[in-house]
C-alpha cells in the first residue's frame, strides 16, 4: 500500500515516511490479528447440532485479561507511535534552519504568489519579484516559506516533500521544506476555498546550483553583482 | 394546548384520533417510527447527492447521467450537504432518534419517555430542520458549498461563496437540529435514570442503554460552544459583527476549534449506539454472555471523557501553536485504548458460542469488521507527523467512512433487521436481507480501498476534478472503480426498502420472542402496546444469561423471577 504514497524528494519527508510505514506495520498487524480471529471464530463456533455454547462473562482476572492484556499492548505501541510522531513533528514543524532562503507566499483565490526579496535581501523593496503559481528553490538548501493569507483559509500542499500547512487570513506563518533532488513537483492547496479550489495549484522547481544561479540573472539582470551575491543576500534573516 | 379531559383521556388510553395516534403522537413508538422516517428519506436526498459527486468525479468531462452539468460551485454544495444531511439528519435520527427513543422505555421496563410531549417537540423541531435545510437548495445562490465543517471566513463572508441564505439556511437548520436533540437528549437521560422498572440496577442495563446514554452526555456536554459558535457566524453573516473576520479583530482559528470541540465528540455520539446495537446482537445470535460486560462500560465512560480532550487533532496544520500537536495526538491516539477493549471484547463474545447467520447477525459482524479498518486508519490521522501528509486527502475520506458507515449504516441496518419484529410484529424477509448484506458488504469495500489508494497516492478532498493535477491523472482508474461501485452500492439498497414495505404487509408474524432474546422488549407483544407492559415488569438479572449450565432453555429473560427445577450454577 505504501508504494501509492509520491516519490519523496525533501530531507524531512523520510521523517515523515519512517513514522507512516511504523503506523502501518504496526495496526497493519493488529487489523490481520482481529480480522483473522474474527473471521475464525465466526466458522468455528458457527451453529452445530449437538453442541451449545460455552458460558463465560469474561469478568474473572483470568478471563478480562484475554482482552486487558491485548489492550495493554496496544497502549504501549501508541505510545511508541506517539514517540516517533512527536520527533518528526518537532524536526518538520518545530524547527527552522538557519542559512534559508526566505519566499514570502501569498495565498489568494485562487493563486499562489510567490515573492523573493531580490539582491538586497528585503521584503518591500523595488527588486522584489513576485511569481504566479510558481515556486524556484535551490536544491540542498533550507527554504523558508513565509505565509499569509488575503481572504479565506487556503493550505499549502506539496505531496512530494510531505509538506502541508494552512495558510489563515490575519496570520503569518512560517514553515519551512528543503530538498536535494532537482525536479519540478505539483503544489496545490488542499483546504476547500471557494468555487476555483480545485484548480488553485502551481508548481515548483528545485534547481541545482548552476540552474539556480541561471534563473536568479535572468530575474535581476541588472544586479550588478551577479547571481553569487544575489544569492547571498538573498539568505540574509 | 390539551385541555383537561383530553390529557385525562390520554392516560386512560382512549384511541386518539388519526392525528393524534400517527401524526402528533407522544408515544415513543411512534415517535421512533417518525425518526425512522426523517432519516430514510434525508438518507436518500444523501445518497442521491453521493452519487452526483461520484459521477463528477469519475467523469469529469461529461454531464451526469440523469442529471446534467454539475458546476465547481454546485459540486462543492453537494459535498456540504451530503456530509450535513448524513452526520445531523440520517446518523442522529437513526441511531439516537429512532433506536433511542424505539428502546429506552422499552428496555428499561418504562411505559414511555420521561417527558412526551417533549419528545413530540422534538422530532418535530427536527422534521423543520430538515425542511429548513432542504429549503436551501432552492434559493438564490443555492445550498451552501462551504463545506459540513463551514470552516470561516469562507462560510462568514458573503462575497466568498455567493450563498447568502444558503449559508444562513443551513446555519439554521442545525441550530434547529441541536435544539431537537438537547431536548431528546434530556429525554433520554432522564428516562434512563429514572424510570427503570423495579430491579433494573444500573448493572442491569442492557449495554445499548449505556451507549445511548453516554452518547446523549457527550452530545449535551459538547454542543454548547458550536451553539455559541454558529450564533456568532449567523451575526457575522447577518450583521456583519466579525467574530470570525481577521481585519475585525476576529479570528478564523477560533471556529475551528468551536466546531471541533463539538464535531470530534459527535463521532462517539453517533457511533456508540451502533456499538451498542452490534453488542445487542452479538450475544443473542452466538448464544454468549458479552464478554467482559462492566470492562466495556468503563471503557465507554472513558472513551467518552477522553472525547472531549482530542478535537485538535483534526488541526494540526491548521497553524495554531505547533507545541498543541504532541499532546492532543497522545490523547487521540490514546482513544484507541478503550475502543480495543470493546473491539476485543465483542470478538471474545464470539469465542465458544454458538452463532448463527440471521440478517442482524450478518450486519453486525460486517459492522464490527469493517469498523476495525476505519480504528486503524484512524492512528495515521492522530498522528501529527503522519497528518501532515494525509490531512485533507482522501484517506481521510476514507476513513471517516469507515468509522461511520460502519456504526451507522451497518449498526443501524443490523437494528433495523433485529428490532423491525417488534416494532411491526413481522419479520423481515431472510433471503432478501442475505442478499441485501453481501451487496453492501461488498460495495461498501469496493467504494472505499480506492479512496485509500487515492488518498496515499495525495489526492485532496472536495476537488472538483482531478483533472487538475498531473500527478492524480494515473490515479483516475479508482475514480472510476469507486464510483461504479457506489452506484451499486446505492441500488444494493433496493433488496431493503422492497423488505421493508412488503414485510409490514406479507411478513410472517414475530411473535413476542422471535430471537429467543433476554432483555425486556422482548417479553411483551409485538408491536408493544400504548404503555408498553400491560403488567409493571420486575427485573430479576443481568441481561446476557445465555446458555447459563443447567439451565434447559439458552436464554434467561430478565424478568423470569425464580429458576427453575434445576440448580443455576454459581458463576
Amino acid at each position: 500500500m505504501l508504494s501509492w504514497l509520491p516519490h519523496n524528494v525533501s530531507t524531512f519527508g523520510g521523517s515523515v515516511d519512517s513514522t507512516i510505514s511504523l503506523i502501518y506495520y504496526i495496526v497493519g498487524a493488529w487489523f490481520l490479528a482481529a480480522e483473522g480471529l474474527l473471521v475464525f471464530f465466526a466458522l468455528r463456533y458457527r451453529r452445530k447440532r449437538g453442541r451449545s455454547a460455552f458460558y463465560k462473562r469474561g469478568e474473572t482476572a483470568r478471563q478480562a485479561a484475554w482482552i486487558l492484556i491485548p489492550a495493554a499492548v496496544v497502549l504501549c505501541l501508541d505510545l511508541g507511535i506517539d514517540a516517533s510522531g512527536a520527533s518528526t513533528w518537532h524536526l518538520v514543524k518545530e524547527t527552522l534552519p538557519a542559512n534559508a532562503v526566505q519566499v514570502q507566499v501569498t495565498a489568494e483565490r485562487f493563486a499562489w504568489k510567490f515573492t523573493y526579496p531580490g539582491p538586497d535581501g528585503k521584503f518591500g523593496t523595488p527588486d522584489d519579484v513576485t511569481l504566479i503559481n510558481e515556486l524556484h528553490v535551490p536544491a540542498g538548501r533550507p527554504v523558508e516559506l513565509i505565509l499569509r493569507s488575503k481572504d479565506v483559509i487556503h493550505s499549502l500542499f506539496i505531496p512530494n516533500f510531505r509538506f502541508r500547512q494552512d495558510v489563515v487570513p490575519g496570520r503569518t506563518i512560517d514553515a519551512w521544506f528543503e530538498s536535494r533532488t532537482p525536479g519540478t513537483y505539483e503544489l496545490g492547496c488542499s483546504e476547500l476555498c471557494g468555487d476555483a479550489h480545485f484548480d488553485m495549484r502551481g508548481t515548483v522547481m528545485v534547481q541545482d546550483s548552476k540552474d539556480y544561479a541561471a534563473w536568479l540573472h535572468k530575474t535581476w539582470p541588472s544586479a550588478a553583482a551577479g547571481s553569487g551575491k544575489v544569492s547571498a543576500q538573498a539568505n540574509k534573516g | 394546548m390539551e385541555t383537561t379531559s383530553t390529557a385525562i383521556a390520554g392516560s386512560t388510553h382512549a384511541t386518539p384520533g388519526f392525528w393524534r395516534q400517527y401524526v402528533f403522537s407522544t408515544d415513543h413508538k411512534t415517535i421512533a417510527k417518525q425518526y425512522l422516517g426523517i432519516s430514510a428519506f434525508m438518507a436518500l436526498v444523501g445518497g442521491l447527492l453521493s452519487y452526483l459527486i461520484r459521477s463528477q468525479l469519475a467523469w469529469p468531462e461529461k454531464p451526469v447521467a440523469g442529471w446534467g452539468f454539475v458546476g465547481p460551485d454546485s459540486y462543492n454544495a453537494f459535498v456540504t450537504m451530503h456530509g450535513t444531511i448524513m452526520v445531523f439528519f440520517v446518523a442522529m435520527p437513526l441511531l439516537l432518534g429512532a433506536m433511542g427513543n424505539f428502546l429506552i422505555p422499552l428496555m428499561v421496563g418504562a411505559g414511555d419517555m420521561a417527558f412526551p410531549r417533549l419528545n413530540r417537540l422534538s422530532v418535530w423541531t427536527l422534521f423543520v430542520a430538515s425542511l429548513v435545510l432542504l429549503s436551501s437548495f432552492f434559493v438564490s445562490g443555492g445550498a451552501s458549498p462551504a463545506g459540513w465543517t463551514g470552516y470561516v471566513p469562507l462560510s462568514d463572508v458573503p462575497k466568498y461563496t455567493g450563498a447568502y441564505w444558503g449559508i444562513n439556511l443551513w446555519l439554521i437548520a442545525l441550530a434547529l437540529e441541536f435544539a431537537s436533540f438537547l431536548m431528546g437528549g434530556v429525554n433520554f437521560l432522564t428516562t434512563a435514570i429514572n424510570m427503570r422498572a423495579p430491579g433494573m440496577t444500573f448493572w442491569r442495563l442492557p449495554l445499548i442503554i449505556w451507549m445511548q446514554v453516554t452518547a446523549s452526555v457527550i452530545f449535551l456536554l459538547s454542543v454548547g460552544p458550536l451553539i455559541g459558535g454558529a450564533i456568532m457566524l449567523f451575526l457575522d453573516r447577518t450583521l456583519h459583527t466579525g467574530f470570525f473576520v481577521p481585519g475585525k479583530g476576529g479570528d478564523p482559528l477560533l471556529w475551528e476549534h468551536l466546531f471541533w470541540f463539538f464535531g470530534h465528540p459527535e463521532v462517539y455520539v453517533v457511533a456508540l449506539p451502533g456499538f451498542g446495537a452490534m453488542l445487542e446482537i452479538f450475544s443473542v445470535f452466538s448464544r454468549e454472555p458479552i464478554f467482559g460486560y462492566r470492562t466495556i462500560v468503563y471503557s465507554t465512560i472513558a472513551a467518552g471523557v477522553l472525547s472531549f480532550v482530542v478535537w485538535a487533532h483534526h488541526m494540526f496544520v491548521s497553524g495554531m501553536d505547533p507545541r498543541l500537536a504532541a499532546p492532543f495526538s497522545v490523547t487521540t491516539i490514546l482513544i484507541s485504548v478503550p475502543f480495543a477493549i470493546i473491539v476485543f471484547a465483542m470478538i471474545a463474545t464470539l469465542w465458544g458460542g454458538s452463532i448463527s447467520f440471521e440478517v442482524p447477525m450478518l450486519f453486525a459482524l460486517g459492522g464490527l469488521a469493517t469498523f476495525i479498518v476505519g480504528g486503524v486508519t484512524g492512528i495515521f490521522l492522530g498522528s501529527e507527523a503522519a497528518d501532515i501528509y494525509f490531512h485533507g486527502t482522501y484517506f481521510v475520506v476514507a476513513h471517516f467512512h469507515y468509522t461511520l458507515f460502519p456504526t451507522v449504516i451497518f449498526g443501524g441496518f443490523a437494528a433495523i433487521y433485529y428490532w423491525y419484529p417488534k416494532m411491526f410484529g413481522r419479520m423481515m424477509n431472510d433471503a432478501l436481507g442475505k442478499v441485501h448484506f453481501w451487496l453492501t458488504m461488498i460495495f461498501f469495500n469496493a467504494v472505499f480501498i480506492p479512496l485509500f489508494l487515492l488518498g496515499i497516492g495525495g489526492a485532496p478532498r472536495r476537488v472538483y476534478t482531478f483533472e487538475a493535477y498531473n500527478f492524480l491523472r494515473p490515479l483516475q482508474p479508482l475514480n472510476v472503480i469507486a464510483t461504479y461501485a457506489a452506484v451499486a452500492l446505492l441500488l444494493a439498497q433496493l433488496p431493503f426498502l422492497v423488505n421493508f414495505v412488503w414485510s409490514l404487509a406479507r411478513g410472517k408474524a414475530a411473535g413476542r420472542n422471535p430471537w429467543r432474546a433476554n432483555t425486556l422488549e422482548w417479553t411483551t407483544d409485538s408491536p408493544p402496546p400504548h404503555g408498553n407492559f400491560t403488567t409493571q415488569p420486575i427485573v430479576y438479572r443481568d441481561p446476557y444469561e445465555y446458555s447459563v449450565p443447567g439451565e434447559t432453555h439458552d436464554w434467561l429473560p430478565q424478568n423470569q423471577a425464580e429458576p427453575p427445577a434445576v440448580a443455576v450454577a454459581a458463576d
